[in-house]
C-alpha cells in the first residue's frame, strides 16, 4: 500500500514523515516518536488512555489515524509544560493525588486542558461528565475531581492576575 | 489490535469523493468520524480495501437557520452540536442526545452524518430525526437528491444510501413557536449504545397536542417512528391518560431483541417509561 | 494525628506529596510496551474461537511467507523442549500452546515472531488452524455430573472434574446447632466471574543474549522475584538457570492480582527470545487480556446462620462450588486452596463454623486471582455481611443492632475465631457508630418510612467487614514452597542520604513514598532524601511482590526492622563521638543526645558520616542494613461502610445517593495515600457490586469480552465517597501498621446490595446477587407489580 507524507507539529516541533495510512496515530506518537507518555488501554476507544489534543481537541489517538494529522497541531503530555515547570492541572493532580499508577493520567489530563478550555470554573458534575471518557482503576475519581477544580482555581486566579 | 492495509484517499472536494466511490464501488468505505469504523477495523470486522477520507472537504460543517430549515453540515461534530449557541437556544432535544453520545473526545469526532449513514439502529440520532421529520440530503454522481427520513433507514445496517452517494446535510424544519423536545437514553453505564432511547418533539398550543414526532433508538433493527402514538396525540388535551397510552404504542412499536442490556419484556417495557418521560419533558420546554 | 516527626522529616502521619508523582505527570513513566530495546521483535497470538476442541492441524505456510515473519511457534514446537506445560501457583499443570485441545475460548494457539507488530497482527490472520469442535463444560454445577467430559484427560488417572475438596471448622457441631437453633436463615449466593482490568494490559520484553547466556524479562508483574524462581524451575533444564536471568517489574500501570500469575504469553516470548536471540515483545490487547487472562471470583456459595431469638449468632454455615475453569491457577498461598476465605465468620462474634467447598473444572480461563482483595477474602465478606442482613430481616430488627449485638469486642481482642485465626487488634463498634453518625443513620431511616409510604423505594445498607491481610507467617504461608517473608535492604550513603530496596513491587500504591516514610519515622533521616527502589530482582532483596494488602505488613515491617537495626548501630557511633555510654543517649527524630544534656548531641548524618570516616575500631564500616520479616500474626483491617441508594421505579436504576466509608487499617503512613487507596477501592467494590461480570454463553463464548460491554465504571457513575477513619494499632506489627489497598473492595459490595435489598425488602425481596443491574432490579418491580 502506498505511503502517505504527512506534515504535522507535535509540541510546537514541525515534522514531515511518510507514514503506512494503517499507522494508528497512538503509535505514531508511540512508536515512530517515541512519545510514550500517551498510552493504549484499549481497543474500542473507551479508555482515554490514548487521549491527545488534535489542533487543541482531545481525540482518542487510538481511533484515529496518522495520515489525518497532516496539517494539524499534536500536544501530548510531553508537550504540556517545559521539564522543570507543572501545568496547573500537573500540579493539581500531584497536590490533590490525582494519580496511583499513573497509566491513565496523561489522558486524563489532556482531556482535562480542554474540558478547562471550554468551561474554565466546572461543577464536580460537570467534571465528571466531562472526564465519562477515560477510565481509571485506581484512584475511583473523587480526587481526579479535586485535582482538575484545583487546577481551574489557579488558572482563573492567573487570568485575574493578569487581567 | 491493528488495522489491515488499505489505501488512502483524502479528497479536497465531493466530486472528488464521488468519483473515487464510483471507482472503487463496494471495496471502498467512507470514513467522516471514524468511531464506528476504525475500532471495527481494529477487530477487523470490517477490511476495507480503499478509506475515502471526507474530512478534509469543505464547506460540510455547519449549524444554520435557512429556508425553514434547520441545516446540518453531515461532517458537523457531536462536539460542535453540544457547544452550538443555536441549538442550545431553540434545539434541547439535541442537547440531551449530544450529551449521552458516547463521550467528550469521540464527540470532537463523530459526526451527525456519520451517525446516521452508518446505519445502525443502536446509534441516538435516527430516532432524532425521526421525531423531528428531518430530511436527508445525498449527493451522487447525478446531483443530489432528498430523501425523508421516515425513508432513510432501510434494515440492519442498510440505509438510503446508494452506491457512490454521499450523505451531504440534514434537513430540519424550523418548529414552530410552542415547541420543545426531549431524549431519553437508558444506558448501562456512560457511553454505552442505548438499552432504549426515546426521541420526542411537540408542538403545544392552548395545552392541546398541535404536532407530535417521536422516534425509538435501538429497540428494533430499523429506528421506528411511532406514527400511531403521535397521531393519536395530535389534536389531544394534554393529559396523564392520553400520555400513557400513546406510551404504551411505543412500547407495542418497538420490536427488541434480547441482549445483555435485557430482556424483550424489560426493553419494551423501557420504551413505555421512557416515553411517557420524554413526552413530559418535551411538553415542559414547549411551554417553558 | 499527631505526628513524631517534623515535616521536614516527614516520618509516618504526614500526607507527603508523592515522590513517583513526577516522572507520572511528565509523561516519563516506564512501563513495559515503553521499552525498545535494538533489533527487537513482536510476537502476537493465535487465540481459539472455541471452548474445547481438538487442534487437527495448524498450518502456518501463509504466515511464514509474509515478509517480516520470522517464526511461528506452536505447542509441538515448544513439546521439542518440554516447554509446552507449566505449572501454576497451585501447583496444578497448564498448557503455555497446546500440542492437541484447546480448553477454553481465546486461549492460546500458536505465536508468530516478526519484526514489526503490524506484520505480527497481519501474520496472525493468515495461520490457519483446523478444529474439531466438542461440546464444552461450562456450568459449573454439571461438571460433576458422571456423563460429562473428563477436561482434564491429560492428568494421569483423572476421572472426573473435581479438583479438591477444603473444609475448616467443626461440621458436626455446626449441624447440631442449625438442628436446634431457633432462627435459621439460608441464601444462595453467587458472586460472579470478574476481571480486574488494571488500565494497563499485560505484556514483556524478553530479551536473551546467547554470548552472554543471560535473559533479561521486563515484565508486568507484581511478584518478580518469584517469577525468576519459577523462570528457572520451568526452564533450567534448557540452561535458564536461576543467576542467569533477570526480571525487572519497571512501572506497572495497575495490578489487584491481575499480574501474579505467569500466562502462557511470557513464557511463549521468553522461548522465542531464548531461541532466536532476539529481544521479543508481547503486549496483550484489551480484549485478549478480559478473555484470557485471570479471572477473579466465581464463587457459588449457599450460605446460613443460626441465631437464638433474641438475636445472638451462634453458627455460621457455607457451602461453595468454585468455577476454576481449565485449570486451578488461582493465586492462593499454597496451603490454601480456597485462600482466607476462612474469615468469613467476620466481625461476629461465634463460636461455631464450618465452611466447605470443592473446586470443579470448566471450559473456561483459568485464574482465582484478587481483583484487589487479600485471598477470597471479598467473597467472605459479602457472605457474611448478606447474611447478618438476612437474618436481622427475618427478626425484623435494624441491622445495625443486630450487628452492634453480635460484633466481637474491643477488649476481647485478641480473638480467636471460630475457623481458626487470631484477630489481632479491632473496634467495631467505634467504627459503626462513626459511620451512622456520619451518614445521620437514624434520620435516614426515617426518610426512607416516609418514603416507602408514598411508594418511593430507597434503601441504606451496612456493612462491617473484616479482611485478612500480611500474608504472611512463614509457618503456615509458601508459594511454590517460598516462605511469605519481604524484604528490605538500606545503605545510607556517607553525606547521610539512602537508598532502599525491597522485596515488593508498586504498582500504584506509593511505595516510593510511604516506605521513604517510614525509614525516615525510624531513622530521622527524610524521606525526601531516601531513594526506594523495587521491582529488579539483580539489585532488590528477595521478597514475594504486591499484592493481597501484604506491603505494609510485611516489607513495610522489615523496613522498620532494618532501619532499627541501623539506629542501634548509630547509638554505638554515636556514643563514641560523644564520649559516653550507649545507656546515657537518648533517640529524638533525627539525633542522639546525651540524656539532660540535649546541646551534647549527633545528627544522623553525622552518624552517617562517621560510620564512612571516624567508626569505631572494631566496628564494621558503612551503614547498612537488611532485614526480612517474618509476620507472626497476619493483619486485620476493618471498616463500616454505609450506603443510601435510590431506586428508579421505573426504570430499575439504582443510584446511590450516598456512601460513607470509615476505614481502620491501624497506624496511617501516609493520610493522603491511605485516603486514596480507600477511594479507588471502593470504586473497585462498586464495579462488581452493580457493573462488573464476565458472561459466557452456552457454548462457551465470552458475550462481553472489550471494554464496550465489560462496563468498567466512569467518574459519572462512581458517587462522591465519603471517607473517615479509627485507628486501632495492630499489636504485632512494629508500627501498628495493617494494610489497606483493598479493604475498600471488600466492603464496598454488600453495603451496595443490602442498601438494594434494603430498599425492597417490604415486597418480600431477601437477596439479589450482584451485579445489581437495571434490568435485573425491574425484573424483581415488575414480578412484585410495583414497577412504574
Amino acid at each position: 500500500m502506498s505511503k502517505k507524507t504527512i506534515t504535522f507539529s507535535i509540541n510546537g516541533a514541525q515534522q514531515t514523515l511518510e507514514v503506512e495510512p494503517r499507522l494508528l496515530l497512538v503509535h505514531l506518537i508511540r512508536e515512530v516518536l517515541n512519545l510514550t507518555g500517551t498510552h493504549i488501554g484499549c481497543d474500542t476507544s473507551n479508555c482515554g488512555a490514548c487521549t491527545v489534543l488534535v489542533d487543541g481537541k482531545s481525540v482518542k489517538s487510538c481511533t484515529m489515524l496518522a495520515v489525518q494529522v497532516n496539517n494539524k497541531a499534536l500536544l501530548t503530555v510531553e508537550g504540556l509544560a517545559n521539564e522543570t515547570e507543572y501545568h496547573p492541572l500537573q500540579e493539581g493532580f500531584k497536590e490533590e493525588h490525582g494519580l496511583h499508577c499513573g497509566f491513565c493520567t496523561p489522558g486524563m489530563l489532556m482531556r482535562a486542558v480542554e474540558l478547562l478550555e471550554h468551561n474554565p470554573n466546572p461543577t464536580e458534575d460537570e467534571i465528571r461528565w466531562g472526564i465519562s471518557g477515560n477510565l481509571c482503576r485506581c484512584t475511583g475519581y473523587v480526587n481526579i475531581v479535586r485535582a482538575i477544580q484545583y487546577a481551574a482555581q489557579k488558572m482563573s486566579e492567573k487570568t485575574l492576575a493578569e487581567a | 489490535m491493528i488495522p489491515a492495509s488499505f489505501e488512502y484517499f483524502n479528497p479536497q472536494t465531493l466530486d472528488e469523493a464521488i468519483s473515487l466511490l464510483e471507482q472503487y464501488g463496494d471495496d471502498a468505505k467512507i470514513m467522516s468520524g471514524g468511531h464506528s469504523l476504525i475500532p471495527m477495523m481494529k477487530l477487523r470486522l470490517a477490511n476495507p480495501e480503499y478509506i475515502i477520507d471526507i474530512n478534509d472537504i469543505p464547506g460540510l460543517s455547519y449549524i444554520r437557520e435557512e429556508g425553514g430549515f434547520l441545516k446540518i453540515g453531515a461532517l458537523t461534530r457531536e462536539a460542535e452540536l453540544e457547544h452550538s449557541e443555536l441549538i442550545k437556544s431553540k434545539y434541547h432535544i439535541f442537547c440531551d442526545a449530544t450529551k449521552v453520545i458516547a463521550d467528550p473526545q469521540v464527540r470532537n469526532r463523530g459526526t451527525i452524518g456519520g451517525n446516521l449513514a452508518h446505519g445502525d439502529a443502536a446509534n441516538d440520532h435516527p430516532a432524532i430525526m425521526l421525531a423531528m421529520n428531518a430530511q436527508i440530503v445525498i449527493q451522487g454522481p447525478q446531483g443530489s437528491r432528498t430523501v425523508p427520513m421516515t425513508d432513510f433507514m432501510l434494515g440492519f445496517y442498510q440505509t438510503a444510501i446508494e452506491h457512490a452517494e454521499i450523505l451531504t446535510e440534514i434537513q430540519i424544519p424550523i418548529p414552530p413557536q410552542g415547541s420543545g423536545g426531549a431524549y431519553l437514553k437508558l444506558e448501562r453505564k456512560v457511553g454505552d449504545y442505548a438499552t432504549a432511547g426515546v426521541a420526542v418533539q411537540v408542538t403545544i398550543e392552548n395545552n392541546t397536542f398541535k404536532k407530535v414526532g417521536i422516534g425509538l433508538t435501538n429497540v428494533s433493527p430499523v429506528p421506528v417512528k411511532v406514527t400511531d402514538a403521535e397521531s393519536h396525540l395530535t389534536g389531544k388535551t394534554i393529559s396523564d391518560q392520553i400520555i400513557q397510552e400513546a406510551a404504551q404504542m411505543a412500547s407495542d412499536a418497538s420490536s427488541p431483541s434480547p441482549d445483555l442490556r435485557g430482556s424483550e419484556e424489560y426493553k419494551r417495557a423501557m420504551v413505555r417509561v421512557l416515553t411517557q418521560r420524554a413526552i413530559r419533558r418535551a411538553i415542559e420546554d414547549a411551554q417553558g | 494525628m499527631t505526628c513524631k516527626t517534623s515535616k521536614e522529616i516527614g516520618g509516618v502521619g504526614h500526607s507527603l506529596k508523592r515522590k513517583e508523582d513526577a516522572r507520572f505527570l511528565k509523561g516519563r513513566g516506564n512501563y513495559v510496551d515503553d521499552i525498545k530495546l535494538p533489533g527487537m521483535l513482536y510476537m502476537d497470538i493465535v487465540r481459539s474461537p472455541y471452548a474445547y476442541a481438538k487442534i487437527l492441524s495448524i498450518n502456518a505456510e501463509e504466515a511464514l511467507k509474509l515478509p517480516g515473519v520470522l517464526a511461528v511457534i506452536t505447542g509441538k514446537d515448544l513439546a521439542q523442549y518440554n516447554l509446552h506445560w507449566m505449572p501454576t501457583l497451585m501447583s496444578d499443570t497448564q498448557m503455555v500452546l497446546p500440542t492437541d485441545t484447546v480448553m477454553y475460548q481465546a486461549q492460546e494457539v500458536a505465536a508468530v515472531i516478526a519484526t514489526d507488530r503490524y506484520i505480527a497482527a497481519d501474520a496472525i490472520e493468515l495461520v490457519e488452524v483446523e478444529y474439531e469442535v466438542m461440546d464444552p463444560v461450562i456450568n459449573p454445577f454439571k461438571s460433576l455430573d458422571p456423563d460429562a467430559p473428563v477436561l482434564r484427560a491429560d492428568k494421569e488417572g483423572k476421572t472426573d472434574n473435581h479438583i479438591f475438596h477444603w473444609e475448616v471448622g467443626d461440621r458436626d457441631g455446626t449441624d447440631e446447632i442449625f438442628k436446634n437453633a431457633d432462627i435459621t436463615v439460608k441464601e444462595q449466593i453467587y458472586i460472579p466471574r470478574i476481571h480486574v482490568a488494571s488500565i494497563e494490559t499485560c505484556g514483556c520484553v524478553a530479551s536473551y543474549d546467547k554470548v552472554k547466556q543471560h535473559m533479561t524479562i521486563y515484565l508486568t508483574t507484581q511478584a518478580p522475584h518469584a517469577i525468576r524462581t519459577v523462570v528457572a524451575l520451568v526452564a533450567g533444564h534448557v540452561g535458564l538457570s536461576e543467576e542467569r536471568i533477570r526480571v525487572v517489574s519497571p512501572d506497572i500501570g495497575g495490578g489487584f492480582g491481575g499480574k501474579v500469575p505467569v500466562y502462557p504469553g511470557y513464557v511463549i516470548a521468553v522461548a522465542a527470545s531464548f531461541l532466536i536471540g532476539k529481544p521479543v515483545k508481547w503486549i496483550e490487547d484489551r480484549s485478549e487480556n478480559l478473555q484470557a487472562d485471570s479471572f477473579a471470583r466465581d464463587y457459588h456459595m449457599t450460605c446460613e446462620l443460626a441465631a437464638t431469638k433474641d438475636g445472638k449468632i451462634q453458627a455460621l454455615r457455607i457451602k461453595t462450588l468454585a468455577d476454576h475453569g481449565y485449570t486451578d491457577a488461582a493465586a492462593n498461598p499454597s496451603k490454601f486452596p480456597a485462600g482466607m476465605f476462612s474469615i468469613c465468620t467476620g466481625s461476629y462474634d461465634m463460636k461455631t463454623a464450618f465452611t466447605e467447598l470443592d473446586a470443579v473444572y470448566t471450559n473456561k480461563p483459568p485464574g482465582g486471582v484478587a481483583y484487589r482483595c487479600s485471598f477470597r477474602v471479598t467473597e467472605a465478606a459479602h457472605a457474611i455481611e448478606r447474611m447478618v442482613d438476612r437474618l436481622a430481616l427475618e427478626m425484623k430488627i435494624d441491622p445495625a443492632e443486630l450487628r452492634f449485638k453480635n460484633f466481637i469486642k474491643k477488649e476481647d481482642f485478641p480473638y480467636q475465631s471460630a475457623l481458626g485465626w487470631e484477630y489481632d487488634s479491632g473496634d467495631y463498634e467505634a467504627a459503626l457508630k462513626l459511620a451512622m453518625e456520619k451518614i445521620g443513620y437514624d434520620e435516614l431511616r426515617k426518610e426512607q418510612a416516609e418514603k416507602r409510604a408514598k411508594g418511593e423505594l430507597m434503601g441504606i445498607g451496612i456493612s462491617s467487614f473484616t479482611e485478612i491481610v500480611g500474608a504472611g507467617p512463614s509457618k503456615d504461608f509458601d508459594i511454590l514452597g517460598i516462605k511469605m517473608f519481604d524484604s528490605c535492604e538500606i545503605r545510607v550513603h556517607p553525606t547521610g542520604k539512602a537508598i532502599a530496596r525491597f522485596g515488593t513491587k508498586s504498582q500504584g500504591q506509593g511505595h516510593e513514598t510511604t516506605y521513604a516514610q517510614i525509614i525516615a519515622e525510624e531513622l530521622g533521616i527524610p524521606a525526601d532524601h531516601i531513594a526506594i527502589e523495587e521491582g529488579d530482582t539483580d539489585t532488590a532483596p528477595y521478597g514475594l511482590g504486591t499484592y493481597a494488602s501484604r506491603s505494609t505488613p510485611t516489607a513495610g515491617a522489615a523496613a522498620t526492622k532494618a532501619a532499627r537495626k541501623l539506629r542501634d548501630k548509630a547509638k554505638k557511633i554515636a556514643a563514641y563521638l560523644l564520649e559516653v555510654s550507649e545507656e546515657d543517649l537518648e533517640w529524638e527524630p533525627g539525633k542522639f543526645f546525651v540524656k539532660g544534656a540535649p546541646e551534647k548531641a549527633k545528627t544522623i548524618q553525622e552518624i552517617v558520616f562517621a560510620a564512612y570516616t571516624n567508626h569505631p575500631q572494631g566496628m564494621e564500616a558503612g551503614f547498612e542494613a537488611t532485614h526480612y520479616y517474618d509476620p507472626p500474626n497476619l493483619t486485620f483491617p476493618f471498616g463500616s461502610y454505609i450506603c443510601v441508594v435510590d431506586i428508579d421505579r421505573g426504570t430499575g436504576e439504582v443510584k446511590i445517593r450516598r456512601f460513607v466509608a470509615v476505614d481502620d487499617c491501624g497506624t496511617i503512613i501516609n493520610p493522603m495515600i491511605v485516603e486514596g487507596q480507600i477511594h479507588g477501592g471502593l470504586t473497585q467494590g462498586l464495579a462488581p457490586a452493580l457493573y462488573e461480570e464476565l458472561i459466557y454463553d452456552e457454548e462457551g463464548n465470552i458475550l462481553n469480552g472489550t471494554f464496550m460491554d465489560y462496563l468498567v465504571p466512569t467518574a459519572v457513575e462512581t458517587p462522591h465517597w465519603e471517607t473517615d477513619k479509627t485507628c486501632t494499632p495492630s499489636p504485632h506489627h512494629p508500627i501498628g501498621a495493617k494494610g489497606v489497598g483493598e479493604s475498600a473492595t471488600v466492603g464496598a459490595p454488600p453495603a451496595i446490595a443490602n442498601a438494594v435489598v434494603d430498599a425492597l425488602s417490604h415486597l418480600g425481596v431477601t437477596h439479589i446477587d450482584i451485579p445489581i443491574s437495571a434490568a435485573k432490579v425491574w425484573q424483581i418491580l415488575h414480578e412484585k407489580g410495583v414497577a412504574e
